[in-house]
């Protein structure tokens, strides 16, 4: 199962002067699940849409699934299932009219198609949903149609863009229990999100900043492999305890997090705890181990980190 | 190969879509009927009642007589009197009256001298607003009138040179020519609109990033999204057709597969200008612009408001790239004077030429990307 299922060498997309993806090297196997992590408009959009041959790349090769693009996207039209970030089914037809669209576009026969409708009606619990508008369905219900009519053909590769973004907690993981089946069954997926606990989920994780990829590892191994370290600390005057270290080049970021602040601690400095006890005498300090957020912040830079302070 | 589950998919979506639409479903009825009656009953172009003034210098019975005769014309109305020639004029100016008609003060003498063929200058002068020239045209018909001291003489007309007989509309009535051309404007309006805005809102909305990355070819998506709208254009045409009878007396065609067939030609033809449009338009609000872009040279090239004939060479040339000046002159030929469809052949000939090319255009520009 090592198989390769997307690759890019040097993919590069410029809108304009503007370069929205950047030099981009991606290698993904088949039925991993693989996340595309980075701020808005980092790229993570454009990047699944050069990989379903939306758009053509300036620069740059892709394989998809064996297909070159741009020159062979329409035979990897039927290999492919791309959920859109913003819901792209027709509004005012029902759950039941949007699936059967689908079916019919995907060639589907009249025998295979309702027989596969009422599978994934059920599979995401959207049976007393059949005759409702999509246009009235809240929004972890349009993300599970979406993500129905998206699967509906079996694509061996799915093209998430952040299906998760209007879905509570609940439904986030229900909705992740789904990918984790169909990966089971071999199926490829790209997910690109912002949320942390969504992306520590993925088999593989690139994050991406200003269209260029900072870091591609598991997530366990990106945590295990950041140089930065990380420590809590306690005290009355969290504030401006925060106010005072953010300005100092030694530290990446401040954030407070209850009655806790977070202090990430750049890899250059030797001994980063008896440094930061010397900034902060008399405060209580205790190193843990990194999170993905502190992977997220210590590998997108400083831009980025400063601006989640606030 | 195009599949045909596919172009059904897509028209059987568009049609619920439009099914569930009001307002636009309701145009469709709307659009047709309240532009029928508007047109049908407003436009006229056979004048009547202008409003004029006379300058009545003679003030004898004679004068008198021909003032009351050119009333009963119905031509003009002498709803001002003045004393003076500069009076009218000024009356003219301020947009009061129309026409002016001055009877000199020697109007008996000069009346008497001219018929006894002395005296070859006119009796009298009309002075007409020419900023109108429909108006003035409908007044100056009236110098023609064989005027006698008598008074106006209908009866003893001098024999014409050369007869004029009217076929088709022998009542000379506006509305039988309009009716059938209003087919054209309202078709013109509706079925580039729909089309258009029928492809454009897809991709407003987010459908068409979807759509490109099925298995969907740009030709099934074209013809899925015609077809339900040649069933809404021959209804439009209908409602015109049959309300136009109804209320204005219009003939019904008596060919009707030449009917269909003319109809047909134009509504392919429009349908396919839209989906050009709509390859070009981003949003729905452009794809209206461009179609009211069309919609107007369509109404006053094509020959529904104004001949044809009467246009300057290049005006002409423009008119003949509207599939518009093609359908009002094959619907007027089918309609109003019982031709057959093959009898029209170069205006035949040319809207299915378009539809073939545009059909072609718009399938090339569809671009299953979106840069
Ligand atoms: N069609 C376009 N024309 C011009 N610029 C574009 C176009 N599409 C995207 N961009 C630019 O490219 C950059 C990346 O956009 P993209 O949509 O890929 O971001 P994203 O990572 O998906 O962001 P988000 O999390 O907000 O969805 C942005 O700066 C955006 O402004
Ligand atoms: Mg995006």
């Amino acid at each position: 199962m090592t198989e390769i299922v997307i690759e890019t060498r040097g993919l590069t997309k410029y809108f304009g002067d503007y370069c929205a993806v950047n030099n981009l090297d991606l290698s993904i196997r088949r039925g991993a699940i693989y996340g595309f992590l980075g701020p808005n408009g980092c790229g993570k959009s454009t990047t699944m849409r050069l990989l379903t041959g939306l758009l053509t790349p300036c620069a740059g090769e892709v394989r998809v699934l064996g297909n070159e693009l741009p020159q062979q996207a329409e035979a990897l039209r039927r290999k492919i299932g791309y959920m859109t970030q913003k819901f792209s089914l027709y509004d005012n037809l029902s759950v039941m009219e949007n699936l059967q669209f689908v079916a019919q576009i995907y060639g589907l026969t009249k025998r295979q198609s309702p027989q596969r409708i009422a599978q994934l009606l059920a599979l995401y619990h959207l049976e007393d949903k059949q005759k409702v508008r999509a246009g009235a369905l809240s929004g972890g219900q349009k993300q599970r149609l979406a993500l129905a009519a998206a699967t509906l053909h079996e694509p061996p590769l799915l093209l998430l863009d952040e299906p998760t973004s209007a879905v509570d907690p609940e439904n986030r993981r229900e909705f992740w229990e789904r990918l984790f089946d169909l990966s089971d069954a071999g199926t490829t997926i790209l997910v690109s999100t912002h949320y942390m606990d969504e992306a520590e989920r993925c088999h593989g994780l690139a994050i991406l900043e200003l269209g260029q990829k900072r870091a591609d590892a598991s997530p366990q191994q990106l945590m295990r492999q950041l140089k930065a370290s990380v420590f809590l600390l306690q005290g009355d005057n969290l504030r401006q305890l925060g106010k005072q270290l953010a300005p100092m080049s030694e530290v990446i970021s401040t954030a407070q997090i209850g009655n806790t602040l977070r202090v990430l601690l750049a890899p250059a400095l030797a001994e980063p705890q008896q440094w930061l006890q010397r900034q902060l005498p008399g405060t209580s300090l205790q190193r843990v181990e990194p999170n993905l957020e502190d992977v997220f912040v210590a590998t997108t830079g400083v831009g980025y980190a400063k601006s989640a302070q606030n | 190969m195009p599949s045909l589950r596919r172009i059904n998919a897509i028209m059987f979506k568009e049609l619920r879509q439009l099914a569930r639409d009001r307002i636009t479903f309701a145009m469709i009825v709307m659009i047709p009927l309240i532009q029928l009656v508007l047109f049908g009953y407003a436009i006229n172009t056979d004048v009547r009642q202008v409003p004029s003034a006379v300058v009545d210098l003679a003030g004898t019975a004679q004068s008198r007589q021909l003032i009351y005769d050119l009333e009963a014309s119905q031509v003009v109305q002498f709803s001002h009197r003045f004393d003076s020639v500069v009076q009218a004029e000024q009356a003219m100016t301020s947009g009061v009256v129309a026409a002016v008609l001055v009877l000199p003060a020697d109007f008996q003498r000069r009346l008497a001298l001219r018929q006894q063929g002395v005296l070859l200058q006119p009796v009298a002068q009309w002075i007409t607003d020419g900023s109108d020239p429909l108006l003035s045209g409908a007044v100056s018909v009236l110098s023609q009138l064989p005027l006698t001291l008598q008074g106006i003489d209908s009866s003893n007309n001098p024999a014409a040179v050369m007869q004029v007989v009217r076929y088709f509309n022998p009542e000379q009535r506006t509305a039988v020519n309009i009716v059938p051309g209003l087919i054209a404007v309202i078709l013109t309006m509706t079925m580039v609109l729909f089309t258009s805005a029928a492809v454009v809102r897809e991709r407003e909305q987010g459908n068409m990033e979807f759509l490109i990355t099925t298995p969907m070819q740009p030709l099934e998506l074209m013809l899925g999204k015609i077809v339900p709208y040649i069933a809404v254009g021959c209804i439009q045409t209908g409602i015109i057709l049959g309300l136009g009878h109804l209320l204005f007396a219009v003939p019904l065609p008596l060919h009707w597969l030449s009917l269909l067939v003319v109809t047909l030609l134009f509504i392919l033809a429009s349908l396919t200008l839209g989906l050009i449009i709509s390859t070009r338009a981003t949003t729905q609000l452009q794809a209206m612009q461009v179609t009211v872009f069309i919609l107007l040279p369509s109404i006053l090239l094509s020959g529904f408001m104004f001949p044809y004939a009467a246009m300057p060479l290049a005006a002409q040339w423009l008119a003949e790239v509207l599939p518009a000046t093609h359908f009002v002159r094959m619907i007027r030929a089918v309609v109003l004077r019982d031709a057959q469809w093959w009898t029209l052949s170069y205006d035949v000939v040319y809207l299915a030429g378009f539809t073939l090319v545009g059909l072609v255009i718009a399938t090339l520009r569809f671009k299953k990307r979106l840069d």
